[in-house]
């Protein structure tokens, strides 16, 4: 097994490219690493993008925010602008695992772990958050939505990499939040996780929403129709109910042993309506 | 293929080893630098035996490779004590009987040193939000998280 540690996206497209065999990206390594240790992975090549300082920087882009891929949870927490701005994409990422796992984990590699109940996954797909890819044709921006088509599938080619994640500027009165259901308070698998960003007026009428949906469907979902909802509202009981209907309407989960369908399917119009409150609370106050 | 070449400080001695790609620094630590006090619970990261600070941030051993650490920083429960004295985490920990098997203990020591040195006066929440990465089958968490809070209040400046 070949480790890799370029210091430049180029140098890491390259290498995936030229990979004749299986090859993995290594970011935080906090699903790799497991993966390889239960015989899930055999990667022929290992390509570490954590020297390339891109993937590793938080920097303001004209009024928004460029996040590399490979910062970590940790480092989400600590940046206290960003978590003023995009609250919801800070909180569902810090919600992934310990606080080791907080010390290691990724944005970019949630991402491309592929999984249905990532966390991060619905924060940033509510916050329109867009991934900067690059490969051996050159780079493309593809919206996070667009990233992950089921379970480990995703729309990366051969010899893409992740390489940040672009998240614009927010107008005034706009902010966003993030919920998850788990059967305890720390450290587990979302049953159903929900990411809302919305802006309100001055009057308080809400003028923009997205809403993901995440752990309801083979991949994370952008309900449109649940936004529409909620749009031209003040999210009164009459909105807040539309909301719920929408976002239970959008569910296509699985039975498992954290939930049955017609759990996760209520469970996502409680935590997509809670959510929306919350967000609306901060946008508010912003 | 051959092995990686690594230098790494550990508790603030440099050392070199070599390994290959699949080894992770737990297994570094453990059976090439014979430092076995970071010990292997899951290896999945999910119950912090093997906690140890890489380049001051807290991070699983067994979900780090070896050759990842080239030119950082690693410390281990064994950087934990100064000679014969121990640390008062350490010493708490055997006030409180905050340990039975102490398989766990290591990890815990760890884990809760990085939080008193970032948060010096935590809550009993953030004590066990913070811990909640460590798993525990013989204590029930009462006696460490006592022992974590007690120390704190002990370790921080009189007034």
């Amino acid at each position: 097994m070949r480790y890799e540690a370029p210091e430049s996206v180029e140098g890491a497209v390259a290498l995936l490219a030229g990979a004749t065999g299986e090859a993995r990206v290594l970011a935080g390594g906090t699903d790799l690493l497991v993966q390889m240790r239960a015989d899930l992975v055999d990667p022929e090549l290992i390509v570490d993008i954590k020297k390339i300082p891109e993937t590793r920087a938080i920097t303001e882009d004209k009024g928004g925010w460029r996040i590399g891929a490979a910062v970590t949870g940790a480092e989400l927490k600590e940046h206290a602008r960003l978590r003023r701005a995009w609250p919801g994409v800070v909180e569902a990422a810090n919600l992934i695992g310990s606080t080791q796992v907080q010390g290691r984990a990724t944005l970019g590699g949630n991402l491309c772990n592929g999984s249905p109940a990532a966390d991060s996954v619905p924060a940033l797909i509510a916050a329109g958050a867009v991934a900067t890819l690059a490969g051996p044709q050159g780079r493309r921006d593809l919206p996070v939505e667009d990233v992950m088509l089921g379970p480990r599938k995703l729309a990366l080619r051969k010899g893409e990499i992740v390489v940040s994640f672009l998240l614009s500027p927010r107008p005034k009165g706009s902010a966003d939040a993030y919920l998850r259901f788990i059967p305890r308070t720390e450290m587990d698998i979302a049953v159903v996780g929900v990411g809302v960003n919305l802006t309100v007026d001055g009057g308080g009428t809400i003028t923009a929403a997205r809403v993901g949906l995440g752990a309801v469907a083979a991949r994370v979902l952008l309900v449109a129709e649940a936004a529409q909802a909620i749009i031209g509202s003040r999210l009164d009981k009459a909105a807040q109910e539309r909301l719920e209907a929408a976002a239970r309407a959008a569910c296509r989960p699985i039975d498992d042993k954290r939930g049955t369908v017609e759990f996760r399917t209520d469970v996502a119009g409680v935590l997509t309506r809670r959510a929306a409150l919350i967000a609306l609370d901060r946008a508010r106050m912003s | 293929m051959a092995k990686h070449h690594v230098e790494a400080k550990v508790n603030g001695d440099p050392v070199e080893f070599l390994c290959e790609t699949e080894e992770t620094l737990l297994d570094v630590l453990r059976d090439t630098l014979h430092l076995t006090g970071s010990k292997e619970g899951c290896s999945s990261g999910d119950c912090g035996a093997c906690s140890v600070m890489l380049d001051g941030r807290l991070v699983c051993s067994c979900l780090v490779l070896g050759c990842e650490v080239g030119g950082r920083q690693i410390e281990t429960i064994e950087g934990m004590a100064k000679g014969d004295a121990l640390h008062p985490l350490q010493q708490g920990f055997l006030e409180h009987a905050a340990l039975q098997c102490g398989i766990c203990t290591p990890g815990f020591l760890v884990a809760s040193k990085a939080l008193l040195e970032k948060t010096p006066s935590p809550t009993e929440s953030e004590v066990r939000y913070w811990l909640a990465g460590n798993l525990c089958r013989c204590t029930g968490y009462d006696k460490i998280v006592s022992a974590v809070m007690d120390t704190a209040a002990a370790m921080r400046p009189k007034q």
